[in-house]
């Protein structure tokens, strides 16, 4: 390893790749640490496959620098191979392998894989039999590449899109094993567009917008910084809100968005609850169905990117 | 799974290992496919049985199954190197199976290996039946095997060439639609049931298409007796190099 800092599985600095007049990456920096689970966040066509694929040696980049466990993806290819999982976001398998032959396949390729029946089992694969591939569900299908990806025993996996079109059962299945693979030390990279995915998983969370990464630290981290939240609570219609405002910090909001229906706006913390109450209190008002709103990741994503994440 | 089922022990499988169970992949692939059974051995066989039982095309001196024989060994290493393999490898290019191996410890030559050995694999029990057939029907083969041998494989290396060639280039259905059509055009046109001769002028440039060197060069040997057919080798030669030179140069693995 050439001058990495211990402990970073994945450095990309200043990733810019293009396709024709396209800018699909336009100066991506990301951290990866070891042994975390790192959620790449972003609407479709923001850049997650690209920088993914560009890490798993797929792309070259047009500008900027990649390490993946301190090597070159495309120059140091061969050595990087056994020690990756990849799984991409469809396809992968012959059309008329069997699951289980595909995946015994795959395990035969590396030099201490895991035990396929054990992971077949895990990955509720048995009920495939000796369907086709092509004949698999969609849901199958993804289950089988995700088991492609980790049979090696690999120390950084890369999973595309790992529960896009999941039913729920399914997708709990995989963030259970994503959690085994973190709690056995290996590194996870994933792209999602479900937010409570990232928040689930991750340690680390990026947030990609139009080929950049808007802001990446831990779902806590991003939901705390900058954000404000949100205290509601119902009464007497009419308040003074003028004589409220008085008594709460500056830069505090307050409205009354329905008769009767209030909403305060700012650094919502045990203080202003406790300002707020025994205003009530002075003012005869019983502040009825108090609730206090954190931001979650979805409001900052539409702070940093101005979009909703779900289109 | 308990835990530590998953703590990190990547190593790639040795060479040796990952080439014979790609091979062995691949031609279970190749075998379990309807569609390829039939170009490469239904077919190959049924033109046998019919031609050399029906005396549809005047095949000139001496048993029409001599004469058939060699062509239809032609045409069944034509089927597989050619035509099943560019449809197979275009199907994988367009379903991620190259793409996704090629993110797996199988170095790409290795796979290139696998995929010529699965080739070879599949033609000696298409040679083993068709022999067979032949025989059954009255075949008296000449010549020399070693002779016989190295056309095979000039052949086996000529059509890999362009069947890379079309498959790492043309989309896949563009790959299917072109390797079946240029399946049957060289059927008709290269020698192997239809005499060259009987195309007049036009024969002396339907005998530099690789089938026709193949099925030609494999007739002067196992129906003529003749030594080694130089000039067949090298029209084969020259279509291997320039075939397995392109695929080398243009193939795209997505």
């Amino acid at each position: 390893m050439e001058n990495e800092p211990v402990g970073t599985a994945v450095r990309v600095r200043g990733l810019v790749k293009r396709y024709g007049t396209k800018t699909a990456v336009d100066g991506l920096d990301l951290d990866v640490r070891t042994g975390t689970v790192t959620a790449v966040l972003g609407p479709n066509g923001a850049g997650k496959t690209t920088t993914i694929e560009t890490c798993e040696g797929y792309r070259r980049q047009d500008a900027g620098t990649v390490r993946v466990l301190g090597l070159d993806p495309v120059a140091d290819a061969a050595a990087l191979r056994p020690r990756v999982g990849v799984m991409l976001q469809s396809g992968g398998v012959y059309s008329g392998a069997r699951a289980d032959e595909m995946l015994r396949h795959m395990a035969k390729l590396h030099a201490h894989p895991l035990d396929v029946d054990a992971l077949i089992e895990r990955l509720g694969l048995g009920s495939c039999g000796r369907t086709a591939y092509r004949r698999l569900s969609g849901g199958q299908q993804q289950r089988l590449s995700l088991a492609m990806a980790v049979v090696g025993r690999p120390e950084l996996v890369f999973l595309d899109e790992p529960t896009a079109g999941l039913d729920p059962q399914a997708r709990r299945a995989t963030w259970d094993l994503v959690r085994e693979l973190r709690a056995d030390g290996v590194t996870v990279v994933l792209t999602t567009h479900f937010m409570q995915e990232a928040e689930e998983l991750a340690d680390d969370v990026a947030i990609v917008d139009a080929g950049r990464v808007a802001a990446q630290g831990s779902p806590e981290q991003l939901c705390r910084g900058g954000a404000e939240n949100t205290l509601r609570f119902a009464g007497r219609p009419g308040l003074d809100l003028g004589s409220l405002l008085k008594a709460l910090p500056d830069g505090t909001e307050a409205a009354e968005p329905l008769p009767g229906s209030y909403r305060i706006t700012g650094t919502v913390d045990p203080q202003l609850l406790a300002t707020v109450t025994s205003w009530c209190a002075q003012h005869g008002v019983m502040p009825d169905r108090i609730s206090v709103e954190r931001h979650t990741l979805e409001d900052v994503f539409l702070e940093l990117t101005g979009k909703e994440l779900r289109s | 799974m308990s835990a530590g089922t998953h703590s990190p022990a990547p190593g790639a499988a040795p060479v040796g290992r990952m080439i014979a169970a790609q091979t062995a992949l691949e031609t279970r692939m190749l075998l379990r496919n309807g569609e390829q059974l039939l170009l490469t051995v239904i077919i190959p066989s049924l033109l046998l049985v019919l031609f050399s039982t029906v005396d549809v095309v005047d095949t000139g001196e001496g048993k029409a199954v001599d004469f058939l024989a060699p062509g239809v060994l032609a045409l069944a290493v034509m089927s597989t190197a050619f035509t099943g393999q560019a449809i197979a490898t275009g199907f994988e290019r367009r379903y991620g199976v190259l793409k996704r191996l090629g993110a797996s410890p199988l170095p790409r030559w290795a796979l290139m290996t696998a995929k010529t050995l699965s080739v070879l694999v599949t033609e000696v029990l298409q040679i083993a039946l068709l022999t067979g057939i032949a025989l059954a029907l009255g075949w008296s083969p000449q010549g020399g095997p070693l002779a016989v041998l190295l056309l095979l494989v000039l052949g086996t290396a000529a059509f890999s060439g362009l069947g890379l060639l079309m498959a790492g280039t043309l989309r896949a259905e563009a790959t299917l639609a072109a390797a079946n059509l240029v399946f049957l055009l060289l059927l008709v046109g290269g020698g192997v049931i239809v005499p060259l001769e009987k195309f007049g002028a036009a024969g002396d440039v339907l005998a530099l298409l690789p089938v026709s060197a193949l099925s030609d060069g494999l007739r002067d040997v196992l129906q003529g007796g003749a030594g080694m057919p130089w000039a067949d080798a090298l029209i084969l030669a020259v279509w291997a190099v320039l075939g397995l030179g392109a695929a080398a140069r243009f193939f795209r693995w997505e």
